[in-house]
Protein backbone atom coordinates (compact mmCIF):
# COMPACT_ATOMS: atom_id res chain seq x y z
CA UNK A 1 0.00 0.00 0.00
CA UNK A 2 1.16 3.53 -0.82
CA UNK A 3 -0.46 6.80 0.84
CA UNK A 4 0.42 10.23 0.11
CA UNK A 5 -1.04 12.84 1.73
CA UNK A 6 -0.31 16.62 0.87
CA UNK A 7 2.89 15.96 -0.75
CA UNK A 8 4.16 19.32 -2.30
CA UNK A 9 8.15 19.46 -3.98
CA UNK A 10 9.42 22.23 -4.40
CA UNK A 11 12.34 22.44 -6.80
CA UNK A 12 14.33 25.66 -5.97
CA UNK A 13 15.72 27.63 -8.56
CA UNK A 14 18.43 30.69 -8.63
CA UNK A 15 17.85 32.98 -10.88
CA UNK A 16 20.79 32.14 -13.13
CA UNK A 17 21.40 28.28 -12.12
CA UNK A 18 24.63 28.73 -10.09
CA UNK A 19 26.95 26.05 -10.69
CA UNK A 20 30.61 26.88 -10.14
CA UNK A 21 31.81 28.83 -6.45
CA UNK A 22 33.41 31.49 -8.64
CA UNK A 23 29.71 32.39 -9.64
CA UNK A 24 28.32 31.94 -6.67
CA UNK A 25 31.06 34.03 -4.47
CA UNK A 26 30.35 36.70 -7.32
CA UNK A 27 26.58 36.97 -6.96
CA UNK A 28 26.94 37.14 -3.43
CA UNK A 29 28.98 39.76 -3.30
CA UNK A 30 26.74 41.54 -5.39
CA UNK A 31 23.68 40.39 -3.42
CA UNK A 32 22.37 39.08 -7.05
CA UNK A 33 21.04 35.54 -5.76
CA UNK A 34 17.52 35.18 -5.80
CA UNK A 35 16.10 31.46 -5.62
CA UNK A 36 12.60 30.97 -7.20
CA UNK A 37 10.47 28.07 -6.26
CA UNK A 38 9.16 25.75 -8.78
CA UNK A 39 6.51 23.47 -7.08
CA UNK A 40 6.94 20.29 -9.33
CA UNK A 41 4.06 18.90 -6.93
CA UNK A 42 1.33 20.65 -5.02
CA UNK A 43 -0.56 19.12 -2.44
CA UNK A 44 -1.18 15.62 -4.07
CA UNK A 45 -2.68 13.08 -2.10
CA UNK A 46 -3.18 9.53 -3.13
CA UNK A 47 -4.15 6.40 -1.68
CA UNK A 48 -2.93 3.04 -3.62
CA UNK A 49 -4.04 -0.14 -1.91
CA UNK A 50 -2.13 -3.71 -2.02
CA UNK A 51 -2.25 -5.89 -4.95
CA UNK A 52 -3.52 -2.46 -6.79
CA UNK A 53 -2.50 -1.26 -10.47
CA UNK A 54 -2.70 2.19 -10.52
CA UNK A 55 -2.32 4.48 -13.60
CA UNK A 56 -0.54 8.01 -13.80
CA UNK A 57 -1.23 10.13 -16.93
CA UNK A 58 -0.79 13.78 -17.76
CA UNK A 59 0.89 15.86 -20.01
CA UNK A 60 5.11 15.91 -20.13
CA UNK A 61 6.28 18.30 -16.87
CA UNK A 62 2.80 17.43 -15.22
CA UNK A 63 5.06 16.01 -12.23
CA UNK A 64 4.37 12.18 -12.77
CA UNK A 65 8.09 11.35 -13.09
CA UNK A 66 8.55 14.00 -10.06
CA UNK A 67 5.87 11.50 -7.81
CA UNK A 68 7.25 8.30 -8.71
CA UNK A 69 10.72 9.71 -7.49
CA UNK A 70 8.82 10.50 -4.26
CA UNK A 71 7.46 6.90 -4.11
CA UNK A 72 10.84 5.22 -5.00
CA UNK A 73 12.33 7.76 -2.13
CA UNK A 74 15.00 9.32 -4.62
CA UNK A 75 13.32 12.51 -3.49
CA UNK A 76 12.57 13.14 -0.14
CA UNK A 77 9.29 15.75 -0.24
CA UNK A 78 9.55 19.17 1.04
CA UNK A 79 5.96 19.22 2.76
CA UNK A 80 3.89 16.15 3.27
CA UNK A 81 3.90 12.66 3.71
CA UNK A 82 4.95 9.35 1.77
CA UNK A 83 4.81 6.03 3.26
CA UNK A 84 5.49 2.96 2.11
CA UNK A 85 4.33 -0.45 2.90
CA UNK A 86 6.51 -2.83 1.22
CA UNK A 87 10.21 -2.64 -0.76
CA UNK A 88 9.67 -0.36 -3.79
CA UNK A 89 11.21 -1.62 -6.97
CA UNK A 90 11.59 0.85 -9.66
CA UNK A 91 11.67 -0.19 -13.30
CA UNK A 92 12.91 3.49 -14.30
CA UNK A 93 15.37 3.36 -16.86
CA UNK A 94 16.73 -0.06 -17.33
CA UNK A 95 20.53 -0.44 -17.64
CA UNK A 96 21.10 2.80 -15.26
CA UNK A 97 23.64 1.34 -13.12
CA UNK A 98 25.28 -0.89 -15.22
CA UNK A 99 29.11 -0.72 -15.20
CA UNK A 100 30.41 -0.41 -18.78
CA UNK A 101 33.77 -2.28 -18.47
CA UNK A 102 32.24 -5.07 -16.42
CA UNK A 103 30.79 -7.84 -17.96
CA UNK A 104 26.82 -9.20 -18.13
CA UNK A 105 28.03 -11.70 -15.38
CA UNK A 106 29.21 -8.89 -12.88
CA UNK A 107 26.95 -6.62 -13.56
CA UNK A 108 23.81 -8.86 -13.11
CA UNK A 109 25.40 -8.82 -9.51
CA UNK A 110 25.94 -5.26 -9.48
CA UNK A 111 22.99 -4.26 -10.37
CA UNK A 112 20.88 -7.01 -7.66
CA UNK A 113 23.21 -5.44 -5.01
CA UNK A 114 21.81 -1.74 -6.29
CA UNK A 115 18.33 -3.02 -6.18
CA UNK A 116 18.92 -4.58 -2.87
CA UNK A 117 19.06 -7.82 -3.35
CA UNK A 118 20.87 -10.39 -1.22
CA UNK A 119 24.10 -12.01 -3.27
CA UNK A 120 23.23 -15.11 -2.15
CA UNK A 121 19.77 -15.16 -3.85
CA UNK A 122 21.02 -13.75 -6.76
CA UNK A 123 23.31 -16.36 -7.23
CA UNK A 124 20.69 -19.25 -7.00
CA UNK A 125 18.32 -17.02 -9.71
CA UNK A 126 21.05 -16.25 -11.89
CA UNK A 127 20.87 -18.88 -14.25
CA UNK A 128 16.67 -18.06 -14.72
CA UNK A 129 17.73 -14.12 -15.37
CA UNK A 130 20.55 -15.02 -18.17
CA UNK A 131 17.96 -17.07 -19.80
CA UNK A 132 15.33 -14.60 -19.61
CA UNK A 133 17.44 -11.85 -21.14
CA UNK A 134 18.87 -14.38 -23.81
CA UNK A 135 21.93 -13.46 -23.06
CA UNK A 136 23.67 -17.05 -22.05
CA UNK A 137 26.26 -16.52 -25.24
CA UNK A 138 27.37 -13.04 -24.35
CA UNK A 139 27.08 -13.13 -20.22
CA UNK A 140 30.97 -12.62 -19.90
CA UNK A 141 31.55 -10.31 -22.85
CA UNK A 142 31.99 -6.80 -21.59
CA UNK A 143 28.44 -4.92 -21.32
CA UNK A 144 30.37 -2.06 -23.75
CA UNK A 145 29.97 -4.43 -26.37
CA UNK A 146 26.34 -4.68 -26.02
CA UNK A 147 23.15 -3.14 -28.23
CA UNK A 148 21.34 -0.94 -26.35
CA UNK A 149 18.51 -4.29 -26.73
CA UNK A 150 20.66 -6.11 -24.81
CA UNK A 151 21.36 -3.80 -22.26
CA UNK A 152 17.39 -3.10 -21.93
CA UNK A 153 16.88 -6.69 -22.03
CA UNK A 154 19.65 -7.68 -18.93
CA UNK A 155 18.30 -4.61 -17.33
CA UNK A 156 14.43 -6.01 -17.18
CA UNK A 157 15.73 -9.27 -16.53
CA UNK A 158 17.59 -8.33 -13.08
CA UNK A 159 14.49 -6.03 -11.82
CA UNK A 160 11.88 -8.11 -12.52
CA UNK A 161 13.18 -11.49 -11.60
CA UNK A 162 11.15 -12.25 -8.12
CA UNK A 163 7.97 -10.79 -7.48
CA UNK A 164 8.23 -7.21 -6.47
CA UNK A 165 6.03 -5.96 -3.54
CA UNK A 166 5.65 -2.79 -5.15
CA UNK A 167 6.49 -1.55 -8.76
CA UNK A 168 7.18 1.44 -10.63
CA UNK A 169 6.78 1.35 -14.26
CA UNK A 170 8.27 4.58 -16.22
CA UNK A 171 7.20 3.55 -20.09
CA UNK A 172 9.22 0.95 -19.76
CA UNK A 173 7.29 -1.32 -21.78
CA UNK A 174 8.66 -1.17 -25.04
CA UNK A 175 11.91 -2.93 -24.57
CA UNK A 176 13.07 -5.42 -27.39
CA UNK A 177 12.24 -7.06 -29.65
CA UNK A 178 8.55 -8.33 -30.58
CA UNK A 179 9.16 -11.36 -28.58
CA UNK A 180 11.09 -9.71 -25.65
CA UNK A 181 7.89 -7.09 -25.12
CA UNK A 182 5.50 -10.10 -25.41
CA UNK A 183 7.82 -11.75 -22.65
CA UNK A 184 7.79 -8.77 -20.57
CA UNK A 185 4.29 -7.62 -20.61
CA UNK A 186 3.11 -11.40 -19.77
CA UNK A 187 4.90 -11.17 -16.98
CA UNK A 188 4.34 -7.60 -15.70
CA UNK A 189 0.70 -8.64 -16.07
CA UNK A 190 1.70 -11.70 -13.88
CA UNK A 191 2.67 -9.48 -11.61
CA UNK A 192 -0.37 -7.43 -11.20
CA UNK A 193 -2.69 -10.52 -11.08
CA UNK A 194 -0.23 -11.70 -8.82
CA UNK A 195 -0.76 -9.09 -5.87
CA UNK A 196 1.91 -6.67 -6.50
CA UNK A 197 1.24 -3.13 -6.32
CA UNK A 198 2.17 -1.30 -9.12
CA UNK A 199 2.22 2.04 -10.61
CA UNK A 200 2.33 2.37 -14.26
CA UNK A 201 3.00 5.57 -16.02
CA UNK A 202 2.76 6.06 -19.63
CA UNK A 203 1.43 8.39 -22.45
CA UNK A 204 0.25 5.68 -23.91
CA UNK A 205 -3.71 5.48 -22.55
CA UNK A 206 -4.46 2.38 -24.46
CA UNK A 207 -1.82 0.25 -22.46
CA UNK A 208 -3.04 2.22 -19.17
CA UNK A 209 -6.39 1.48 -19.66
CA UNK A 210 -6.05 -2.34 -20.60
CA UNK A 211 -3.80 -2.60 -17.67
CA UNK A 212 -5.04 -0.39 -14.89
CA UNK A 213 -8.22 -0.67 -12.64
CA UNK A 214 -7.72 2.82 -10.88
CA UNK A 215 -5.62 5.91 -12.68
CA UNK A 216 -4.78 9.68 -11.39
CA UNK A 217 -4.28 12.31 -13.40
CA UNK A 218 -1.79 15.41 -12.54
CA UNK A 219 -1.90 18.31 -14.54
CA UNK A 220 0.53 21.04 -13.42
CA UNK A 221 1.75 18.98 -10.47
CA UNK A 222 -1.48 18.62 -9.14
CA UNK A 223 -4.27 16.08 -9.01
CA UNK A 224 -6.88 16.99 -11.84
CA UNK A 225 -8.90 13.74 -10.94
CA UNK A 226 -8.45 10.35 -9.28
CA UNK A 227 -11.29 7.84 -10.36
CA UNK A 228 -11.23 4.19 -12.10
CA UNK A 229 -9.57 4.48 -14.78
CA UNK A 230 -12.17 4.83 -18.07
CA UNK A 231 -13.63 8.23 -16.43
CA UNK A 232 -9.89 9.29 -16.01
CA UNK A 233 -9.06 9.03 -19.94
CA UNK A 234 -12.58 10.28 -20.94
CA UNK A 235 -12.06 13.28 -18.95
CA UNK A 236 -8.23 13.97 -19.93
CA UNK A 237 -9.13 13.22 -24.00
CA UNK A 238 -12.05 15.38 -23.56
CA UNK A 239 -9.19 18.22 -21.93
CA UNK A 240 -6.98 17.97 -24.66
CA UNK B 1 -7.91 -8.98 0.74
CA UNK B 2 -3.85 -8.77 0.60
CA UNK B 3 -2.53 -9.54 3.78
CA UNK B 4 -0.83 -5.49 4.92
CA UNK B 5 2.46 -5.44 4.78
CA UNK B 6 4.38 -3.23 8.03
CA UNK B 7 5.31 0.48 7.11
CA UNK B 8 8.84 0.12 5.09
CA UNK B 9 9.03 3.79 4.57
CA UNK B 10 7.82 6.97 6.18
CA UNK B 11 8.94 10.21 4.48
CA UNK B 12 8.04 12.19 7.04
CA UNK B 13 9.70 10.30 10.08
CA UNK B 14 13.50 11.36 10.13
CA UNK B 15 15.40 9.67 12.74
CA UNK B 16 19.04 11.32 13.45
CA UNK B 17 20.20 10.81 9.75
CA UNK B 18 23.73 10.26 11.53
CA UNK B 19 22.51 7.04 12.62
CA UNK B 20 19.93 6.38 10.15
CA UNK B 21 21.98 6.94 7.04
CA UNK B 22 25.30 4.36 8.84
CA UNK B 23 22.17 1.43 9.54
CA UNK B 24 21.30 1.89 5.27
CA UNK B 25 24.94 1.96 4.64
CA UNK B 26 24.79 -1.92 6.54
CA UNK B 27 21.93 -2.56 4.89
CA UNK B 28 23.78 -2.19 1.53
CA UNK B 29 27.26 -3.68 2.48
CA UNK B 30 26.74 -5.88 -0.55
CA UNK B 31 26.91 -3.15 -2.57
CA UNK B 32 29.70 -1.62 -0.73
CA UNK B 33 32.24 -4.54 -1.08
CA UNK B 34 31.05 -4.91 -4.80
CA UNK B 35 32.03 -1.46 -5.44
CA UNK B 36 35.61 -1.78 -4.12
CA UNK B 37 35.56 -5.00 -5.43
CA UNK B 38 34.87 -3.62 -9.18
CA UNK B 39 36.58 -0.76 -9.09
CA UNK B 40 39.74 -2.70 -8.25
CA UNK B 41 39.31 -5.36 -10.79
CA UNK B 42 38.72 -2.17 -13.39
CA UNK B 43 41.64 -0.74 -12.61
CA UNK B 44 43.96 -3.45 -13.21
CA UNK B 45 41.69 -5.71 -15.48
CA UNK B 46 43.57 -3.44 -18.62
CA UNK B 47 46.87 -2.66 -17.71
CA UNK B 48 49.19 -5.15 -19.01
CA UNK B 49 51.44 -4.12 -15.83
CA UNK B 50 48.29 -5.00 -13.53
CA UNK B 51 49.09 -5.06 -9.89
CA UNK B 52 52.39 -4.28 -10.60
CA UNK B 53 51.81 -0.77 -11.93
CA UNK B 54 50.79 0.26 -8.23
CA UNK B 55 53.89 -0.90 -6.43
CA UNK B 56 55.77 0.97 -9.29
CA UNK B 57 54.16 3.95 -9.40
CA UNK B 58 55.33 5.21 -5.98
CA UNK B 59 58.43 3.73 -6.16
CA UNK B 60 59.04 5.98 -9.64
CA UNK B 61 58.29 8.69 -7.82
CA UNK B 62 60.21 8.66 -5.28
CA UNK B 63 63.58 7.93 -7.19
CA UNK B 64 62.60 11.24 -8.72
CA UNK B 65 62.36 12.70 -5.58
CA UNK B 66 65.73 11.17 -3.85
CA UNK B 67 67.66 11.98 -6.95
CA UNK B 68 66.64 15.56 -7.14
CA UNK B 69 66.22 16.77 -3.27
CA UNK B 70 69.45 14.46 -2.07
CA UNK B 71 71.21 16.23 -4.87
CA UNK B 72 69.89 19.95 -4.76
CA UNK B 73 68.86 20.13 -1.17
CA UNK B 74 70.95 19.10 1.39
CA UNK B 75 69.40 17.93 4.05
CA UNK B 76 70.51 15.00 6.66
CA UNK B 77 67.68 12.45 6.79
CA UNK B 78 68.93 8.55 7.40
CA UNK B 79 67.48 6.46 5.49
CA UNK B 80 65.82 8.90 3.20
CA UNK B 81 63.92 6.99 0.34
CA UNK B 82 61.67 5.45 3.69
CA UNK B 83 61.14 8.34 5.01
CA UNK B 84 59.79 10.27 1.91
CA UNK B 85 58.19 7.18 0.47
CA UNK B 86 56.56 6.05 3.98
CA UNK B 87 54.81 9.81 3.87
CA UNK B 88 53.66 9.52 0.11
CA UNK B 89 51.92 6.60 0.92
CA UNK B 90 50.11 8.10 4.19
CA UNK B 91 49.70 11.43 1.78
CA UNK B 92 48.84 9.27 -1.42
CA UNK B 93 46.27 7.92 0.36
CA UNK B 94 44.57 11.58 2.18
CA UNK B 95 44.41 12.51 -1.73
CA UNK B 96 43.32 10.01 -3.81
CA UNK B 97 40.00 8.80 -1.34
CA UNK B 98 39.10 12.19 -1.11
CA UNK B 99 39.31 12.93 -4.90
CA UNK B 100 37.74 9.55 -6.01
CA UNK B 101 34.70 10.51 -3.39
CA UNK B 102 34.38 13.29 -4.93
CA UNK B 103 34.28 12.13 -8.50
CA UNK B 104 32.24 8.71 -8.13
CA UNK B 105 29.45 11.22 -5.96
CA UNK B 106 29.15 13.18 -9.29
CA UNK B 107 29.13 10.04 -11.30
CA UNK B 108 26.95 7.94 -8.82
CA UNK B 109 25.00 10.94 -9.03
CA UNK B 110 23.00 9.76 -11.80
CA UNK B 111 22.37 6.65 -10.26
CA UNK B 112 20.78 8.52 -7.18
CA UNK B 113 18.47 10.76 -8.99
CA UNK B 114 16.80 7.38 -10.52
CA UNK B 115 16.84 4.91 -7.11
CA UNK B 116 17.74 5.09 -3.97
CA UNK B 117 20.99 4.12 -2.32
CA UNK B 118 22.31 5.47 1.01
CA UNK B 119 24.45 8.30 -0.15
CA UNK B 120 27.73 8.18 1.79
CA UNK B 121 28.46 4.59 -0.06
CA UNK B 122 30.30 5.98 -2.81
CA UNK B 123 32.89 7.99 -0.44
CA UNK B 124 32.94 4.92 1.83
CA UNK B 125 33.93 2.41 -1.11
CA UNK B 126 36.83 5.25 -1.84
CA UNK B 127 38.25 4.95 1.31
CA UNK B 128 38.05 1.09 1.44
CA UNK B 129 39.54 1.17 -2.35
CA UNK B 130 42.49 3.39 -0.52
CA UNK B 131 42.86 0.93 2.09
CA UNK B 132 43.64 -1.95 -0.49
CA UNK B 133 45.90 0.07 -2.67
CA UNK B 134 48.07 1.13 0.59
CA UNK B 135 47.99 -2.64 1.61
CA UNK B 136 49.74 -2.61 -1.69
CA UNK B 137 51.77 -0.06 -1.65
CA UNK B 138 53.52 -1.14 1.64
CA UNK B 139 55.00 -4.25 -0.34
CA UNK B 140 57.98 -1.78 -1.94
CA UNK B 141 58.30 -0.21 1.04
CA UNK B 142 59.19 -3.35 2.44
CA UNK B 143 61.11 -4.14 -0.74
CA UNK B 144 62.95 -0.64 -0.02
CA UNK B 145 63.92 -1.23 3.36
CA UNK B 146 64.89 -4.76 3.09
CA UNK B 147 67.67 -2.76 0.18
CA UNK B 148 68.94 -0.17 1.91
CA UNK B 149 69.16 -1.40 5.71
CA UNK B 150 66.63 -0.14 7.45
CA UNK B 151 65.82 -2.48 10.26
CA UNK B 152 62.08 -3.29 9.72
CA UNK B 153 60.81 -2.32 13.60
CA UNK B 154 58.45 -4.76 15.75
CA UNK B 155 56.46 -1.81 15.66
CA UNK B 156 54.69 -2.40 12.53
CA UNK B 157 51.72 -3.87 14.29
CA UNK B 158 50.94 -0.50 15.16
CA UNK B 159 49.88 0.22 11.44
CA UNK B 160 46.28 -0.75 12.03
CA UNK B 161 45.59 1.85 14.28
CA UNK B 162 47.48 4.57 11.97
CA UNK B 163 45.23 2.89 8.89
CA UNK B 164 42.37 3.09 11.11
CA UNK B 165 43.15 6.82 12.15
CA UNK B 166 44.04 7.79 8.64
CA UNK B 167 40.99 6.14 7.17
CA UNK B 168 39.11 8.30 9.52
CA UNK B 169 40.37 11.78 8.26
CA UNK B 170 40.28 10.79 4.78
CA UNK B 171 36.62 10.11 5.41
CA UNK B 172 35.51 12.86 6.78
CA UNK B 173 37.02 14.95 4.42
CA UNK B 174 36.08 12.96 1.27
CA UNK B 175 32.34 13.50 2.94
CA UNK B 176 32.57 17.20 3.02
CA UNK B 177 34.61 17.56 -0.42
CA UNK B 178 32.21 15.46 -2.16
CA UNK B 179 29.16 17.30 -0.86
CA UNK B 180 30.54 21.14 -1.89
CA UNK B 181 31.39 19.06 -5.28
CA UNK B 182 27.77 18.50 -5.78
CA UNK B 183 26.70 21.95 -5.36
CA UNK B 184 29.81 23.52 -7.08
CA UNK B 185 31.31 21.43 -10.11
CA UNK B 186 34.40 23.81 -10.46
CA UNK B 187 34.85 22.39 -6.16
CA UNK B 188 36.94 19.74 -7.97
CA UNK B 189 39.77 21.51 -9.78
CA UNK B 190 40.04 24.19 -6.83
CA UNK B 191 40.87 21.07 -4.55
CA UNK B 192 43.60 19.71 -6.77
CA UNK B 193 45.20 23.09 -6.35
CA UNK B 194 44.81 23.05 -2.28
CA UNK B 195 45.66 19.48 -2.56
CA UNK B 196 48.94 20.68 -3.93
CA UNK B 197 49.62 23.66 -1.58
CA UNK B 198 49.17 20.89 1.11
CA UNK B 199 51.84 18.60 0.02
CA UNK B 200 54.50 21.36 0.26
CA UNK B 201 53.13 22.27 3.69
CA UNK B 202 53.52 18.91 5.17
CA UNK B 203 56.44 17.49 5.95
CA UNK B 204 57.12 14.21 3.59
CA UNK B 205 59.57 15.33 1.18
CA UNK B 206 61.88 17.28 3.72
CA UNK B 207 62.25 16.73 7.53
CA UNK B 208 59.95 19.23 9.66
CA UNK B 209 63.58 20.92 11.17
CA UNK B 210 63.80 22.65 7.85
CA UNK B 211 60.56 24.64 8.48
CA UNK B 212 61.02 28.16 10.53
CA UNK B 213 59.85 28.08 13.91
CA UNK B 214 56.73 30.48 13.33
CA UNK B 215 55.54 28.02 10.31
CA UNK B 216 56.02 25.05 12.29
CA UNK B 217 53.81 26.35 14.97
CA UNK B 218 51.21 26.10 12.09
CA UNK B 219 51.70 22.43 11.49
CA UNK B 220 48.73 22.04 14.18
CA UNK B 221 46.23 23.09 12.00
CA UNK B 222 47.03 20.99 9.25
CA UNK B 223 44.81 18.15 9.17
CA UNK B 224 47.25 15.74 7.48
CA UNK B 225 50.38 16.40 9.35
CA UNK B 226 48.96 13.93 12.23
CA UNK B 227 47.77 11.40 10.22
CA UNK B 228 50.93 11.28 8.32
CA UNK B 229 53.32 11.55 11.34
CA UNK B 230 51.20 8.87 13.01
CA UNK B 231 51.78 6.54 10.26
CA UNK B 232 55.66 7.34 9.45
CA UNK B 233 56.46 7.05 12.30
CA UNK B 234 56.49 3.24 13.85
CA UNK B 235 57.95 2.58 10.15
CA UNK B 236 60.67 5.25 10.12
CA UNK B 237 61.37 5.74 13.57
CA UNK B 238 60.87 2.67 15.03
CA UNK B 239 59.02 3.94 17.99
CA UNK B 240 55.07 4.43 18.81
CA UNK B 241 53.52 7.75 18.97
CA UNK B 242 53.30 8.95 22.67
CA UNK B 243 50.04 8.08 24.32
CA UNK B 244 49.28 11.94 24.28
CA UNK B 245 49.63 12.68 20.44
CA UNK B 246 48.01 8.78 20.09
CA UNK B 247 45.02 10.20 22.00
CA UNK B 248 44.74 13.27 20.83
CA UNK B 249 45.41 12.16 17.16
CA UNK B 250 42.58 9.38 17.55
CA UNK B 251 39.88 11.95 19.49
CA UNK B 252 40.77 14.75 16.16
CA UNK B 253 40.05 11.87 13.81
CA UNK B 254 37.01 10.95 14.92
CA UNK B 255 35.85 14.41 15.32
CA UNK B 256 36.68 14.69 11.93
CA UNK B 257 34.80 11.88 10.34
CA UNK B 258 31.91 12.90 12.85
CA UNK B 259 31.71 16.38 11.10
CA UNK B 260 32.12 14.96 7.78
CA UNK B 261 29.56 12.81 8.24
CA UNK B 262 27.16 14.64 9.85
CA UNK B 263 27.64 17.98 7.29
CA UNK B 264 26.86 15.21 4.07
CA UNK B 265 24.15 13.19 6.24
CA UNK B 266 22.27 16.52 6.72
CA UNK B 267 22.77 17.38 3.14
CA UNK B 268 22.31 14.08 1.39
CA UNK B 269 18.69 14.53 0.71
CA UNK B 270 19.46 17.47 -1.18
CA UNK B 271 21.68 15.42 -4.10
CA UNK B 272 18.84 14.30 -5.66
CA UNK B 273 17.77 17.89 -6.28
CA UNK B 274 20.89 19.18 -7.52
CA UNK B 275 22.83 16.84 -9.78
Amino acid sequence: MIEINNVTVNYKLASERIHSFKEYMISKLKRKIKYEYFHALKNVSLEVKAGEVFGLIGDNGAGKSTLLKVIARVLRPSTGRVRLHGRVFPLLELGAGFDMELTGRENIYLNSAILGFKKADVKSRFDHMVSFAGLEEFIDTPVRNYSTGMISRLGFAIATDIQPEVLIIDEVLSVGDADFQRRSGERIQKFCAGGTTVILVSHDLETIGKMCGRAGWLHHGEIKKIGAVSEVISDYEEFQ
Amino acid sequence: MTQKLPVYYDSSKRRIPLVAEFRELMRYRELLTLLIANSIKTRYKRSALGVLWTMLNPLLYMSVMVIAFSTLFRFKIPHYPVYLLAGLIAWNFFSQTTTQAMNTLIWGGSLLKKIYLPRTIFAVAAVGNGIINLLLACIPLVIIMLCTGQPIYATWWFLPIAILILSAVSLGFALIVSMIAVFFADIIELYQILLQALFYLTPIMYPESILPPFIQRFLVINPVYDVVKVFRTPIYEGHLPSAFSLSAGLVSAFLVLLIGWWFFTRRADQIAYRI
